[in-house]
């Protein structure tokens, strides 16, 4: 029953969103948004189980979803690629040495101990995924987008990386190399995007404000702001 | 295992669905219960690799019925069945069984920050590498009816070694908690065509990542 109320929603919201959006390859549907259903009560159920017998702290709890909404996230990644592109010499140590290059920022840990740049040129476009489960750079991007652990993005990412990426709307020329990561192991992986042509003139901090959380994982380039817009 | 959470190359997904905006949590229960994930982990009383292959073997259909943090509540269920810190009978009805002891919860806001640190999956132990940077290795065709990282899409397809990232426990063995049999772990350049055939570009490639026991010499 709930299974059928909820592709009943999925189907409403997809078709709200195609509608909202006129864009349909991105139409913004969530089969977990917005739903109603056991999991809510299930969860709750068991944090109050949990609590009760002393296995968590339930403020702790609240301190690691805070982390994660607010502390941990993309802008992490973005000040050590603005640093990568200001810098060469530490961009030399960021690609020969991820870990020790990251701890100059204070990054590392969880799901970060072993991270390894890789560097997108003229020549060369790096993509980012994990084919098993959800690998990803956590201390550097925060916790993954649904896409990212999604069927259509882990399914298709090794066997058709341009197409994919065409979804993104960045189409590669013909003769460059595609380089797609799968992260099986306990390896973690950070793309290092091409500094945009006529940045030359801004300050790390600008450069940072954008290198957005897609370029870093490689299904899009950095962009100056359109003409017109404020830095 | 041969499992639907091993999806590299399957086609007929549909397309990837860009959500703009996105918040870090679509809702609350979301982040209590990657909360409580990362905080049971403090009781020691399985691995990652372990927690990885409790999700892998939920029912192909469930799995793709489930969103990403509902396949997370039933693997941490039975993970906390499993380690023995509650009764499937406490979880069903919510309340802790009559007389239970209490136990003292090892993460706190005073250690939280240090507690999640999690343990590193790299060993600082001597073992030697069965390859070199440069050599052309065949990743082997197994089959194993347990956890494994080695994609079905790279079996039985030849690469190069790229790098060497050192020595690394062996999930493997690991998730069943048959010891961690540490060994080098390498990047392995697959081109894109010997994965795919002549429909890939002649340049692209695909790394993966590979311990010494998925592979052979080519």
């Amino acid at each position: 029953m709930n299974t059928t109320r909820r592709d009943f929603l999925t189907v409403a919201v997809t078709a709200a969103g195609a509608t909202a959006t006129h864009d349909l390859a991105h139409a913004e549907a969530h089969d977990h948004q917005g739903v109603p259903s056991d999991v809510v009560l299930r969860v709750k159920s068991l944090e109050s189980l949990l609590v009760e017998k002393g296995l968590v702290d339930p403020a702790a709890l609240d301190a690691v979803v805070d982390a994660y909404e607010h502390k941990v996230g993309p802008r992490n990644g973005a000040r050590v690629i603005a640093h990568a592109w200001v810098d060469p010499a530490y961009k030399q140590r960021l690609l020969a040495n991820g870990p020790s290059a990251l701890a100059e920022f204070g990054y590392g840990g969880t799901h970060g101990e072993d991270t390894l740049v890789v560097e997108n040129t003229p020549r060369v476009h790096n993509l980012v995924v994990c084919t098993l489960c959800s690998c990803y750079p956590w201390p550097l991007l925060g916790l993954p987008p649904v896409w990212y652990k999604s069927a259509p993005y882990r399914s298709r990412a090794v066997i058709d990386p341009r197409g994919v990426l065409r979804e993104f709307g960045l189409v590669l020329a013909d003769d460059v190399e595609v380089r797609v990561w799968d992260s099986t192991a306990e390896l973690r992986y950070l793309v290092l995007p091409e500094r945009p042509a006529g940045s030359e003139q801004l300050s790390e901090e600008a450069l940072a404000a954008l290198i957005t959380r897609n370029a870093m994982i490689g299904v899009a380039k950095v962009a100056l702001p359109q003409k017109g817009a404020r830095l | 295992m041969n499992g639907v959470h091993d999806m590299g190359g399957e086609h007929g997904m549909g397309p990837i669905q860009y959500e703009k905006d996105e918040p870090v949590f679509h809702a609350a229960w979301e982040g209590r219960l990657y909360a409580m994930n990362r905080v049971m982990g403090a009781w020691r009383k399985w691995n990652l690799d372990a927690s990885r292959h409790q999700i892998e073997l939920l029912p192909p259909a469930n799995y793709f019925r489930m969103s990403y943090y509902e396949r997370w509540v039933e693997s941490l269920i039975e993970r906390i069945v499993k380690g023995g810190l509650a009764t499937r009978a406490e979880i069903e009805s919510g309340n802790a069984a009559p007389g239970s002891s209490k136990a003292t919860p090892p993460v706190t806001t005073a250690n939280v920050a240090t507690a999640l640190i999690r343990v590193s999956a790299r060993r600082p132990v001597e073992v030697s590498p069965r390859f070199q940077v440069g050599q052309h290795v065949r990743a082997r065709n197994i089959n194993p009816i347990g956890h494994t990282r080695l994609p079905r899409y790279a079996r039985a397809k030849s690469g190069t070694i790229d790098r060497d990232h050192g020595v690394f426990l062996f999930p493997d063995t690991n998730a069943h908690y048959l010891g961690e049999k540490p060994q080098h772990v390498y990047s392995v350049r697959f081109s894109a065509r010997e994965l795919w055939g002549d429909q890939a570009k002649p340049q692209d490639a695909v790394y993966i990542d590979m311990w010494d026991d998925y592979l052979e010499p080519a």
